[in-house]
């Protein structure tokens, strides 16, 4: 347990804040970060993935937590009913489909989470995958590495400028990935739910029509019920043999087991993706492809981000146990 | 009439064996065993050369060939052609700029945001199943924006850059041999200037003797250990074995290479690490921009052989 020595009088009246990480990926460099600044502000931290026994834990302190700070696992209803006095979930990402959000309101537990501080950095990992993929350029990194340029050139790929890319969901990352792609004289269409105004991109209703007519489809929509599935069979191959994938939004959004036999037969012709359907687990057979670039959800993963997004959290925090109104609240 | 003969040099110019043979005879230097016997026996007859922007030409043979007329270059950088014999010889050079421009400012891009975001490392984390035991250690994953970008060498592919830069939200600033006042960036007199104000320096100028070695210890200092080296340029830009042990003593952050020194050679210290992306020479390596090139290449010698003014001179 770590006790902040200075807090200005929050310490007294907050509870601890319980961080949450029940999965590897959660704990890193970042929460070392998130800690830090948590304690700073006065809050008491726990946190799970250090406790012995997670139900002793529970048992024993489950009522002093007031506020939990999940990662990718998210936080379900029955954790929930395990805090009973939890009044905030602070989640430390923008995506929040992992957090039973009815379950939270029903208990009357506000949900923050941290849009628009990482939209650049994914933004940014979404064209870094559409120029990857196209022109095998994590191939090419382990070709050098191999010595394998010694015998003869690397095969020569696609162009990036001047295609055509379908944005899926034109959010704040969506938008942040269609301005880039005009620099870099793309045309750039989308699909959503309904048409944006104001917006210089074609909208496409059908998300099949729109596979069909582009390059490029990135996936930058919200992970949950809603969009889950949405990129099928059917749409990998209105893709086609020639088209590229990017998921830098949710697994969830995708149909694996579809993409992964698309790929291998080749009616898909390439994908980059941050997220899988089950991470950190991968399936075995894109790990050994050429035409597939495999990140390890680091969307929003560079040092300054994730100083954003953990300043972010901590405004979330102090501003509920303050009585002033949440900057990014979502229920 | 009879077709003009033809010295080809450098092999895998798409289209070339295709369409050259209706209007010349090809003959394929990299296909004799015994390449002097070749030449000393067909020299009379060569009127123009074909080769790459990596073969290129050297004094010697462009001297040894009495009736050459025309030197085309498959590429944007002609520093491996001896150009002052050309000149001295009267015999014009032609290249394919304009081309290539947009392939390779998108390699750069590439370089820089597979080098500042650790993409080959992270890709390389999940082939080896680590992310199911791990965190990927982010602690050196940067941000692209918020920062500032230094671009030796404004031409064409300089400005292709900077537009593409721009857009991940970050500042240009540029040195060159003079000043543009029709760009909005901020210029820097000299390359070691430049490197002290940015977070990255991004070569795109062209090779040969004016930029050798430039970026050389004190521009690497100024650069500094939070500082990245993207290169689109050529190996000659950069003191190679100064560059290698910055990296080796983290006096900078990371690099993006795509060229070298002596291609393919890559120095063994780079191969292990994670801040650094290699590529294989691939800036303008696409199926649509290599066609591209071979046409305008074409373009030009047909132009000469049928006396009109070529495209794509070299100055």
């Amino acid at each position: 347990m770590e006790q902040a020595g200075s807090g200005e009088g929050k310490a007294e009246k907050d509870g601890p804040v319980h961080v949450l990480t029940a999965s590897p990926s959660a704990v890193g460099p970042a929460w070392g970060r998130l800690v830090e600044k948590l304690a700073d502000a006065g809050f008491t931290v726990h946190k799970l993935w250090e406790q012995a026994d997670a139900d002793t834990f529970f048992a024993n302190d489950g009522d002093q937590i007031k506020a939990v700070v999940p990662g990718h696992e998210g936080v379900n209803g029955e954790m929930m009913d395990r805090l009973p006095n939890l009044e905030i979930i602070a989640n430390f990402g923008v995506g929040y489909d992992a957090i039973d959000v009815n379950a939270a309101k029903d208990r009357g537990i506000r949900v923050t989470n941290t849009p628009d501080v990482l939209s650049d950095d994914v933004a940014d990992l979404a064209l870094a995958l559409m120029l990857d993929v196209s022109r095998r350029l994590t191939l090419a990194d382990r070709y050098v590495r191999e010595g394998k340029w010694e015998e003869g050139n690397f095969p020569i790929q696609r162009k990036v400028s001047g295609k055509k890319v379908g944005i899926l969901g034109l959010g704040r990352i969506g938008q942040a990935i269609a301005s880039r792609a005009s620099a870099f004289h793309m045309k750039v269409a989308y699909h959503g739910r309904h048409e944006k105004s104001g917006v210089p991109y074609e909208y496409h209703s059908s998300l099949v029509d729109l596979a069909k007519a582009c390059d490029f489809l990135v996936i930058a929509c919200p992970g949950g019920a809603s969009t889950r599935h949405l990129v099928n069979k059917e749409v990998l191959e209105a893709l086609g043999p020639k088209g590229c994938l990017v998921n830098i939004a949710r697994g969830s959004v995708v149909v694996e087991s579809e993409l992964v036999k698309a790929l291998a037969e080749g009616r898909l012709g390439s994908a980059g993706l941050d997220v899988f359907e089950d991470e950190p687990r991968v399936p075995e057979e894109l790990r050994k492809m050429d035409n597939v670039v495999l990140q390890p959800h680091i969307g929003s993963a560079t040092f300054e981000t994730r100083e954003d997004m953990a300043d972010l959290v901590v405004r979330n925090l102090t501003a509920h146990f303050s009585g002033k109104e949440l900057p990014t609240p979502v229920a | 009439m009879a077709k003009p003969d033809v010295l080809v040099l450098a092999k895998n110019i798409p289209l070339i064996l295709d369409e050259l043979p209706q209007f010349c005879t090809l003959h394929k230097l990299y296909e004799e065993t015994d390449k002097d016997a070749f030449i000393a026996a067909n020299k009379e007859k060569i009127q123009a050369i074909v080769t790459s922007y990596n073969v290129g030409a050297k004094a010697d043979l462009i001297s040894s060939l009495p009736n050459l007329k025309i030197i085309c270059c498959f590429g944007v950088g002609v520093d491996a052609i001896d150009l002052g014999k050309a000149k001295e010889l009267g015999i014009p050079v032609t290249n394919t700029p304009g081309v290539l421009t947009e392939d390779t400012a998108d390699t750069a891009l590439a370089l820089l945001l597979t080098t500042l975001r650790k993409a080959c490392a992270a890709d390389r984390f999940v082939r080896s199943k680590s992310w199911s035991k791990n965190d990927f250690p982010l602690a050196t994953s940067l941000s692209v924006g918020g920062k500032k970008a230094g671009i030796v060498g404004l031409g064409d592919i300089g400005k292709a850059v900077a537009k593409r830069i721009e857009a991940f939200g970050s500042t240009i600033c540029y040195q060159g041999p003079r000043e543009k006042p029709e760009v909005p960036y901020k210029y820097f007199p000299t390359v070691e200037a430049l490197a002290k104000e940015v977070d990255f320096l991004v070569l795109t100028c062209p090779g040969g003797a004016a930029t050798f070695h430039i970026v050389n210890r004190p521009v690497l200092d100024a650069l500094g250990p939070n500082g990245f080296v993207i290169n689109v340029a050529r190996g000659s830009v950069v003191d190679e074995k100064e560059l290698v042990q910055a990296l080796v003593e983290k006096r900078i952050a990371g690099a993006g290479l795509d060229v070298f020194e002596s291609e393919p050679k890559v120095p063994e210290e780079l191969l292990s690490m994670d801040n650094v992306v290699l590529f294989p020479h691939i800036g303008s390596a696409t199926i649509e921009t290599r066609s591209n090139m071979a046409r305008l290449m074409m373009d030009n010698l047909r132009a000469h052989f049928d006396g009109k003014p070529l495209l794509t001179q070299v100055q």
